[in-house]
């Protein structure tokens, strides 16, 4: 018995190594902007800059958009298909599947064939439309993780006797959806928004692809000029992803992960 | 009679009522399956059916034939090679690390800790990790630099670049040992200590145990995640990107490079190009999918 577990503190002790050192090098490599001391001048440098503070705000903007109307689109699906359409299930379960099957990079490869701007419907030929198609690729990107919480959220409390109690008395479909299955599921939406939230904050193929000026390319490019101001800036994506799964963790507590 | 026609009207009433209700969730779902239809199913089939076709839009097989021209070739095979590379060793590293933190029988506020991080770290991909690597192993990278102070031992003399096959596959395990710990400890809860023991009374040792109970039941799953790491590794582009730029021929890269310029000079090649990459991953989840369900007829 012993000795397993010196084969367990092993493991252990390995994966600390390799989590750990990478995290501790790049925090060292950050500070090394100035010649012969360590000093915080790159975070300064980087918090400074205004096209960091753009494309933030703007990867913000998109990740909240993003979680909006993820969260519309996936709460009533997974309450409907719950109460009355168990039959769509399977069906409604392989395309949530999907984004994770199909590469990223291919999805917008076809937003852009299908939606330039000499096609039918020429989403990308304008800075709003083009926005709202980033948005929606982001929706797609994250539907297997929200449908994944939303549904597991609605597993556990009683939807059909909400429903039909409300309903006696009186409530219509909006008010169901918005005054009742909203607030019963704000957690898993919550802890699937986090994770959105991490997932689109630093996302670098679609919004470069798409053209959008958002943090994922401002990275990018900061990464093939700059020397020690990407460290810097990976310790804040991590500090970001770190506090995203803090907050699942502390509003969610389920067990196990929204992922597969 | 009246009462039955009262009844039947009540039916009436009833079955309206009814096909209202499923009519409503009806118009509840829609916009789900018109958006998936919008943002996922039309973009790819545009892809697929492109694939087959020539620049006049007539049906032909000449693109996917095109897919085995050396170039193409290259690109899919150092990707298949980084994909597996990572796959496994993230699937053996993490297996060491789950069965660690789930059965090593440590202290308790390990396996808290250990889940946290992987959840982390499984996140922490694209960009901000290329960025950490290159601090780490690049060619003034902190690890490479005490090496060479303290052991005067440059790995970069030895052939190791971070900017290649290996270096790739070592950033890769970031993100591949943490998703397989957080699939695989779940599965590793399912072993029951009763099974164990039981071998135990028979005479079984550790090895037997391992050997003739614990694998066979965990292999479509250990196998199954392995491939599922395979395809999460396969469809990757950010990581390669900020850490190689465009030197390394990956597939992704070469699709990126494509998208943006037409570097293949041939519109419907880029779709073949996607294609392909679907049919890989596509058909890794499928295995994966089958292999779920055979691991959860002991793991309930």
């Amino acid at each position: 018995m012993k000795q397993s577990r010196f084969g367990a503190w092993l493991a252990i002790a390995i994966g600390t190594v390799y989590f750990v050192l990478p995290l501790i090098a790049t925090f060292e490599f950050s500070l090394r902007l100035r010649r012969g001391e360590y000093s915080f001048d790159a975070y300064a440098i980087v918090l400074g800059d205004p096209r960091f503070q753009e494309s933030f705000l703007y990867s913000t903007i998109q990740a909240v958009a993003t979680i909006i109307v993820g969260a519309l689109l996936v709460v009533p699906t997974a309450y409907f298909i719950r109460l009355r359409l168990p039959r769509l299930r399977p069906i409604v379960e392989f395309i949530t599947l999907l984004p994770l099957v199909i590469p990223a990079i291919v999805i917008v490869f076809g937003y852009l064939r299908l939606y330039n701007s000499s096609s039918w419907l020429p989403l990308t030929a304008t800075t709003r439309t083009s926005d709202l198609l980033l948005t929606f690729s982001y929706v797609v990107l994250a539907l297997p993780y929200m449908y994944r919480a939303v549904d597991t959220g609605l597993r556990a409390i009683d939807v059909r006797t909400l429903t039909e109690a409300a309903e006696n008395l009186g409530a219509g479909w909006t008010t169901i959806m918005f005054k009742v299955i909203f607030p019963n599921v704000k957690v898993a939406i919550l802890s699937g928004a986090f994770l959105t939230f991490a997932i689109v904050i630093g996302e670098f193929t679609m919004a470069s692809l798409l053209d959008r000026p958002a943090f994922g390319p401002y990275l990018q490019l900061i990464g093939a000029n700059r020397a020690y101001e990407p460290s810097a800036l990976a310790i804040i994506a991590f500090i970001v992803t770190w506090a995203c799964m803090g907050l699942i963790n502390l509003f969610g507590r389920t067990p196990a992960m929204a992922k597969r | 009679m009246a009462q039955e026609a009262e009844l039947g009207s009540d039916r009436a009433v009833l079955v309206r009522f009814r096909i209202g209700q499923s009519g409503w969730a009806m118009v509840g779902v829609a916009p789900f399956l018109v958006f998936a239809l919008m943002f996922l199913v039309l973009p790819t089939m545009y892809l697929i059916v492109g694939a087959f076709r020539d620049g006049e839009g007539n049906f032909t097989l000449n693109n996917l034939g095109d897919l085995f021209q050396p170039s193409i070739r290259s690109a899919y095979w150092i990707s298949i090679k980084v994909s597996v590379a990572s796959a496994i060793g993230g699937a053996v590293i993490g297996f060491f690390l789950a069965y660690a933190g789930v059965m090593g029988s440590l202290p308790n506020w390990i396996r808290p800790t250990l889940m946290t991080f992987c959840g982390v770290a499984s996140n922490f991909a694209g960009l901000p990790l290329a960025f950490a690597f290159l601090a780490t192993l690049g060619r003034t990278g902190l690890v490479t630099a005490l090496l060479i102070k303290y052991f005067d031992f440059n790995i970069y003399s030895t052939g190791f670049n971070l900017l290649s096959f290996w270096g790739l596959a070592l950033t890769y395990l970031y993100f591949q040992i943490p998703l397989m710990v957080l699939i695989l400890a779940p599965a590793l809860d399912g072993l029951k200590r009763e099974w164990r023991e039981a071998s135990a009374i028979l005479g079984a040792n550790s090895f037997h145990y391992w050997r003739y109970v614990a694998l066979p039941i965990l292999w479509p799953s250990l196998l199954g995640t392995t491939i599922l790491l395979f395809a999460n590794a396969f469809g990757a582009i950010a990581t390669a990107y900020g850490l190689t730029g465009s030197s390394l021929n990956i597939v992704t890269i070469l699709l990126y490079a494509q998208i943006r310029g037409d570097v293949l000079h041939n519109q419907n090649l880029g779709y073949a190009l996607a294609l392909g990459m679907i049919l890989i991953t596509g058909l890794s989840n499928a295995v994966y999918i089958w292999l779920r369900g055979r691991s959860e007829r002991w793991l309930r």
